[in-house]
C-alpha cells in the first residue's frame, strides 16, 4: 500500500466541486504560503527533490531558481498540460477529476516565482476537461483564492486556460510559449531560455501539471517530509498511465521505489497481463523512451531488481535501460508485432514534426517510409543498417528533443528485436496480414531464421 | 574575448556567434549557412548545416558541449575552443544534414535558374556523397503563382523562412509565409495573392537555393554565361547599389551586390531589380569581382585571357549567334578556387 | 496548398462576439494575438466545424493581425479544417497503444457501415471518418472523439449505437 498524494481524495463524491474540495482541506496550502516568504517556498520545493514529471525530470526547484528576478519584467508561470506524448494520460486524470488542486498548486507556485499572470496550456484536444478547469477557476475566482489581493495579503494573481489546436510538439515548453503566443509551435532556439526570455519575452517557468499539483503537499508537510517518501534522488510518488496488454489499465500513484514486478503483477495496480499471454516488451516512460525486451524488464542487465525509478529504469544505458520519462507504461504481449508498433511511432513523429529543422523534418518521414516498406513485406536487408544510420543523424542534431524522440524508439527497436526485422524483410509472405502475429507469436517461428542462414 | 576555431586564435567582441568568429578568420573552418543571414534578424538555426563541436566551454567552464552546436546562433565564450571542418563528427553531421536537404530535393540542376549560384551546389559539392540512399517517392508541391516578378518552386524549397523574414523585416504587409507542418510545410500566400511589394524582391536574392528565382529572367541564360558588372543608379527608394547581370549589350537581370557569403550587401527595391534592364539607366563601375570558388567563377574575365582557338569553328556552318558567342566563352582547363582579390 | 476555396455562411453572432472578447481578455493589452488558438476554436465550432479562408481573415480582422499570421496557425494545428467535413467527425486514434487493441479495425467498420473512406464525407453531409494521432486515452483504448468528448472501451456495438445516436440527433458536440 504506497501513500497517495495526488489521488488520495479522488473517489471523494463532488471532489470537483469547488465546495467539497474546499470541505476536504483544500486551498490550506495557499492559506499557508501566502504568509511564507516566496523564496522560502522555492526552498521547500528544492528540499523535496521534485522532479519534473513532463519527462525531462529536471528538479523543479532547482528550475524555478533561474527564473529571473532581477531585470524587473513581469514574470509567468505556465503549466504545461499539453499531455501528448503516446501512453500518457495522467495529467488529464488528475484535471479531469480535481481540477482545484491544480488551481491551488497553480496559485502556490505562481506566488513563489513573484508571477501574476499563469496559464495552463492545454491540448486542443480535451476541450472538456478545459471547459471543466474553466469552470474551476471561475469558481476559484468567486471564492477570492484568485484575482487582486488575494485574502487580502496584496498579492494579485490572474490565471487563465488557453487550449493548443492540436500538435504534439507544443508540449515543448519553448514551442508551448510560441503557441501560447498566438503562432505556430516551431521550437525556439536556446539560449535564451524561458527563464530569462519566455512567454513575451519576460521570465517565464514552464512546469507538467503533475509537478504543479505536487507542490500543494510540499508546502503542507515540508519538502524534507516529500524527500522521505520514494527512494534515493527519485523522491515521492509518481503517477504511471499503464495501457496495453495488462488486465488493469489506468492510472496508478505509486512511490517511487517499487519493483517493476510487483507494479506490473500485484493486483492493485496493472494485475498481469491480459489473458496470461507472455510479456514481449515495455515502454516504461512514454513513445519516446527505449522499448526494453522481455529479459531486461524485471531484472537490469547486471542480474538487480528493476524499480520503478529515474535511476534504475535508465540503468545500463540506452544500451539495456530505458528512461522514466513522462510515465507512460505501456506493455506489450507476443501478439504485437515490434516492427508495425515502431512503424506506428514513426508515422507519429513524422504527423508531430514541425518542420523547422531539417535533420527532423526529412529524417522521420524516411524513417516512416522505410519501417512502412519493411512491415508490408518489402524491406531489403540493408534497410536495417539504414535505419540505424538515420537515426543516429538525427538524434543530437536538432533544434528540439523531438528529433531525439523520434530517433530512440527505433533504435531501441532495432538493437533489441533485430531479428523481427530480419523476418519482415526475408518472410515478406508471412506478414502480409497485419495481424501476423496474432495467431503466430514471433517466438513460434523465430527458428525459421536460424535455418536458412547456413 | 578570445576564442579558438580549427587552432586559429581570434579576438572577437563579446556577443558574437561562432559563426562569425569564424567568418572573421575566413577559410575553410568558416561552417556554410544555408539559413542564417546576417542581415536578417531572428534567422538561423533551422538548416543545422553549420554545426560544430565546442570541445572547451569556455575559460570559466572547460567542459566541452556534449551536442553540436549550431555556430549560427551559439554565442562565443572566453576561451571557447571550437573544432570545425577539424572534427570527424562536424563532418559527418555535415554530410548527414546534406543528406537530408537532398533527399525530397527535385535535383533539377539544369532546367534551374539558380544552377551556378546556388548554396544547395556548393554545399552538396563540399559535403555531399555521390549515392542516394533514398529510394522512396519524393515529395512534391502544387505549383503556385506569385505575380510577375518572383517565380516559386516549393520542390527546391529548403524552409530556411529567410523569405518570411525579409518579407516580415523589409515590408510592411507580409503576405506570404510558412503553412503547413513538417515536411508538408511549404511557402504560401494561401489565397493566391501576387506578392507586390516595393521590396518584395530582394526574397530572391536571400533564397539559398532556387525556390524563389526571378520571373523576369527565367530560363534567359545560365549564370555562368552572363558577365556581372557592378553598377548603380539615383534611387529614390534604396541604394541604387546593384550587380547587371549582362549578355553583351544586354541586362538579363538586376541584383543586388553581394558579398562572398552570397549575403547581400544593402538590399534594393523592386523598381531597380525589375524596371531597368536598359544600360542607359546605369553607371557603370566595372566588372564585378569574385572572392569565392563558385562555378561562375570559372568564367571569370578579370584576369588576363588566353586567347581560344577552336578547333571545330570551321566546321560550324550555321550555327546562331549566340551559340557561337557561347561556345566562344573562355575555356578554363583547371578549377582554379583560390581565391581573387 | 490546396486552393480551393469552398463557401461558408460566416455569422458572427452577439454571443460568438462576446465569447470571443472573453477571450481576447485574458491576455494583456497589445497581446491579443495570443487568444487566436481559443478563439478559433470558438469560431469553428459555430461554423458548421471548419474555417473557410473568408472565415479566417474574418478572424484576422478581429485579433488586428495579418491574414497569413492565422493562415500559419490553421495549416500547423490538425484541429483546424480547411474544407467541409461531416457534422459529426468520428475521429479515430491510431496510435500504438490504440492500434494493439485493433483501432484499425474499428475504424475500418465505421468506414464499411458509413460506406465512406477515412477522411470521406458522406454524401447526405452527416459523417466523416478520419484516423489521428494519439488523443491520450491510451489505457481506455480503442476510443473515438467526437466533438468535444471521448468515447472509449469501443465495440462494433458501441459504434454502432454512435452511429444511430447521431442520426437521430441525441449527441451534443460540444460543452457550452
Amino acid at each position: 500500500m504506497g501513500r497517495k498524494i495526488l489521488l488520495d481524495k479522488i473517489n471523494i463524491p463532488g471532489i470537483k466541486t469547488y465546495e467539497v474540495y474546499r470541505r476536504n482541506g483544500g486551498y490550506a496550502s495557499v492559506e499557508k504560503a501566502l504568509k511564507m516568504d516566496p523564496d522560502a517556498i522555492t526552498e521547500e520545493v528544492k528540499t523535496s527533490g521534485l522532479r519534473g514529471r513532463g519527462g525531462a525530470g529536471f528538479p523543479v526547484g532547482l528550475k524555478w531558481s533561474f527564473i529571473d528576478k532581477k531585470s524587473g519584467n513581469p514574470r509567468h508561470l505556465v503549466c504545461n498540460a499539453d499531455e501528448s506524448e503516446p501512453g500518457t494520460f495522467k495529467d488529464r486524470y488528475l484535471m479531469e477529476y480535481i481540477p482545484h488542486l491544480l488551481i491551488e498548486g497553480m496559485i502556490v507556485s505562481s506566488f513563489a516565482l513573484g508571477a501574476n499572470l499563469s496559464y495552463i496550456y492545454i491540448r486542443g484536444e480535451y476541450m472538456w476537461v478545459f471547459k471543466t478547469l474553466e469552470r474551476a477557476i471561475k469558481e476559484a475566482y468567486a471564492a477570492g483564492w484568485l484575482g487582486k489581493n488575494i485574502k487580502g495579503t496584496g498579492y494579485d494573481l490572474d490565471l487563465h486556460v488557453h487550449c493548443g489546436g492540436g500538435a504534439y510538439i507544443c508540449g515543448e515548453e519553448t514551442a508551448l510559449i510560441e503557441s501560447l503566443e498566438g503562432k505556430r509551435g516551431n521550437p525556439r532556439i536556446k539560449p535564451p531560455f524561458p527563464a530569462v526570455k519566455g512567454l513575451w519575452q519576460n521570465p517565464t517557468v514552464v512546469n507538467n501539471v503533475e509537478s504543479i499539483a505536487s507542490v500543494p503537499w510540499i508546502v503542507l508537510n515540508s519538502g524534507e517530509e516529500y524527500s522521505k517518501i520514494g527512494l534515493g534522488r527519485s523522491t515521492g510518488t509518481k503517477l504511471f498511465s499503464v495501457s496495453g496488454h495488462v488486465k488493469k489499465p489506468g492510472v496508478y500513484e505509486i512511490e517511487m521505489g517499487m519493483t517493476v514486478e510487483e507494479f506490473m503483477n500485484s493486483d492493485e495496480y496493472c494485475g498481469g497481463m491480459i489473458d496470461d499471454r507472455p510479456l514481449k516488451g515495455l515502454i516504461p516512460g512514454g513513445s519516446s523512451v527505449p522499448i526494453l525486451p522481455q529479459h531486461l524488464i524485471f531484472k537490469t542487465a547486471n542480474g538487480e531488481d528493476r524499480l520503478m525509478t529515474y535511476e534504475s529504469l535508465a540503468d545500463g544505458g540506452f544500451a539495456t535501460g530505458s528512461s522514466l520519462g513522462s510515465g507512460g507504461f505501456i506493455v506489450y504481449n507476443d501478439t504485437a508485432c515490434i516492427v508495425r508498433n515502431t512503424w506506428n511511432f514513426s508515422r507519429f513523429y513524422h504527423h508531430e514534426s514541425c518542420g523547422q529543422c531539417s535533420p527532423c523534418r526529412e529524417g522521420t518521414g524516411w524513417m516512416e517510409k522505410v519501417l512502412w516498406r519493411i512491415e508490408n513485406g518489402e524491406g531489403r536487408i540493408e534497410d536495417i543498417d539504414l535505419l540505424w544510420d538515420i537515426q543516429s543523424k538525427i538524434e543530437g542534431n536538432t533544434i528540439c528533443p523531438l528529433g531525439d524522440a523520434a530517433a530512440w524508439p527505433v533504435a531501441a527497436a532495432i538493437r533489441h528485436f533485430r531479428d523481427e526485422f530480419e523476418y519482415h524483410i526475408r518472410f515478406p509472405e508471412r506478414i502480409k496480414n497485419r495481424d501476423h502475429f496474432t495467431n503466430e507469436p514471433f517466438e513460434k517461428v523465430k527458428h525459421l531464421l536460424q535455418k536458412q542462414s547456413i | 574575448m578570445k576564442v579558438t576555431i580549427d587552432g586559429q586564435e581570434i579576438d572577437v567582441e563579446p556577443g558574437t556567434t561562432i559563426l562569425q568568429a569564424a567568418r572573421l578568420i575566413g577559410g575553410e573552418s568558416v561552417p556554410p549557412a544555408m539559413c542564417y543571414y546576417s542581415k536578417l534578424k531572428g534567422s538561423g538555426g533551422k538548416c543545422r548545416c553549420c554545426l560544430v563541436e565546442v570541445s572547451k566551454g569556455s575559460e570559466a567552464d572547460p567542459r566541452p558541449m556534449p551536442k553540436l552546436m549550431a555556430s549560427c546562433v551559439t554565442g562565443v565564450m572566453d576561451g571557447m575552443e571550437v573544432k570545425s571542418i577539424s572534427s570527424p563528427r562536424v563532418t559527418e553531421a555535415r554530410k548527414s544534414v546534406t543528406e537530408f536537404l537532398l533527399m525530397n530535393h527535385p535535383l533539377d540542376c539544369p532546367v534551374c535558374d539558380q544552377a551556378g549560384e546556388c548554396d544547395l551546389q556548393n554545399l552538396s559539392y563540399n559535403h555531399g556523397k555521390e549515392l542516394t540512399r533514398f529510394h522512396e517517392e519524393k515529395r512534391t508541391f502544387e505549383p503556385e503563382d506569385l505575380g510577375n516578378n518572383i517565380q516559386l518552386h516549393m520542390n527546391r524549397c529548403i524552409l530556411c523562412y529567410r523569405c518570411v523574414y525579409t518579407a516580415e523585416q523589409l515590408t510592411d504587409g507580409r503576405v506570404h509565409g510558412v503553412v503547413g507542418r513538417g515536411d508538408h510545410a511549404q511557402i504560401s500566400t494561401c489565397v493566391s495573392a501576387a506578392i507586390e511589394n516595393e521590396y518584395s524582391g530582394n526574397m530572391i536574392d536571400v533564397c539559398p537555393v532556387g525556390a524563389l528565382t526571378d520571373k523576369t529572367f527565367r530560363f534567359k541564360s545560365r549564370v555562368w554565361f552572363n558577365k556581372p558588372f557592378t553598377a548603380h543608379r539615383n534611387c529614390d527608394k534604396c541604394c541604387g547599389k546593384t550587380t547587371l547581370w549582362m549578355f553583351g549589350n544586354e541586362i538579363q537581370r538586376v541584383t543586388a551586390r553581394k558579398d562572398e557569403y552570397h549575403e547581400v550587401e544593402e538590399f534594393i527595391c523592386n523598381e531597380c531589380r525589375f524596371d531597368h534592364k536598359d544600360v542607359k539607366d546605369w553607371v557603370i563601375e566595372g566588372p564585378r569581382k569574385f572572392e569565392k570558388f563558385s562555378v561562375i567563377n570559372q568564367n571569370n574575365y578579370t584576369r588576363k585571357l588566353e586567347p581560344v582557338q577552336i578547333h571545330t569553328e570551321k566546321q560550324i556552318l550555321k550555327g546562331r549567334e549566340q551559340d557561337r558567342k557561347k561556345i566562344s566563352m573562355v575555356d578554363v582547363p583547371v578549377i582554379d578556387n583560390t581565391p581573387k582579390s | 496548398m490546396e486552393k480551393t476555396n469552398y463557401k461558408q455562411d460566416i455569422n458572427f453572432t452577439p454571443e460568438l462576439m462576446a465569447r470571443i472578447n472573453e477571450l481576447i481578455s485574458h491576455y494583456p493589452e497589445g497581446k491579443q494575438k495570443s487568444a487566436l488558438l481559443p478563439v478559433l476554436h470558438e469560431v469553428q465550432d459555430a461554423h458548421d466545424n471548419w474555417l473557410s479562408l473568408e472565415l479566417q481573415t474574418k478572424v484576422a480582422e478581429i485579433l488586428n493581425i495579418k491574414p497569413i499570421e492565422v493562415f500559419e496557425v490553421t495549416t500547423f494545428y490538425t484541429m483546424f479544417n480547411q474544407k467541409p467535413i461531416g457534422k459529426y467527425m468520428l475521429e479515430f486514434c491510431v496510435t500504438s497503444c490504440c492500434a494493439i487493441n485493433k483501432a484499425e479495425n474499428m475504424m475500418e467498420y465505421a468506414c464499411e457501415k458509413l460506406n465512406v473512406k477515412p477522411g470521406q464525407v458522406t454524401s447526405d453531409g452527416m459523417f466523416s471518418v478520419v484516423g489521428v494521432q494519439c488523443l491520450g486515452a491510451c489505457g481506455y483504448a480503442p476510443m473515438l472523439q467526437l466533438g468535444d468528448f471521448y468515447h472509449e472501451h469501443l465495440t462494433k456495438e458501441k459504434i454502432d449505437s454512435l452511429i444511430e445516436d447521431c442520426r437521430v440527433g441525441k449527441i451534443i458536440l460540444h460543452d457550452k
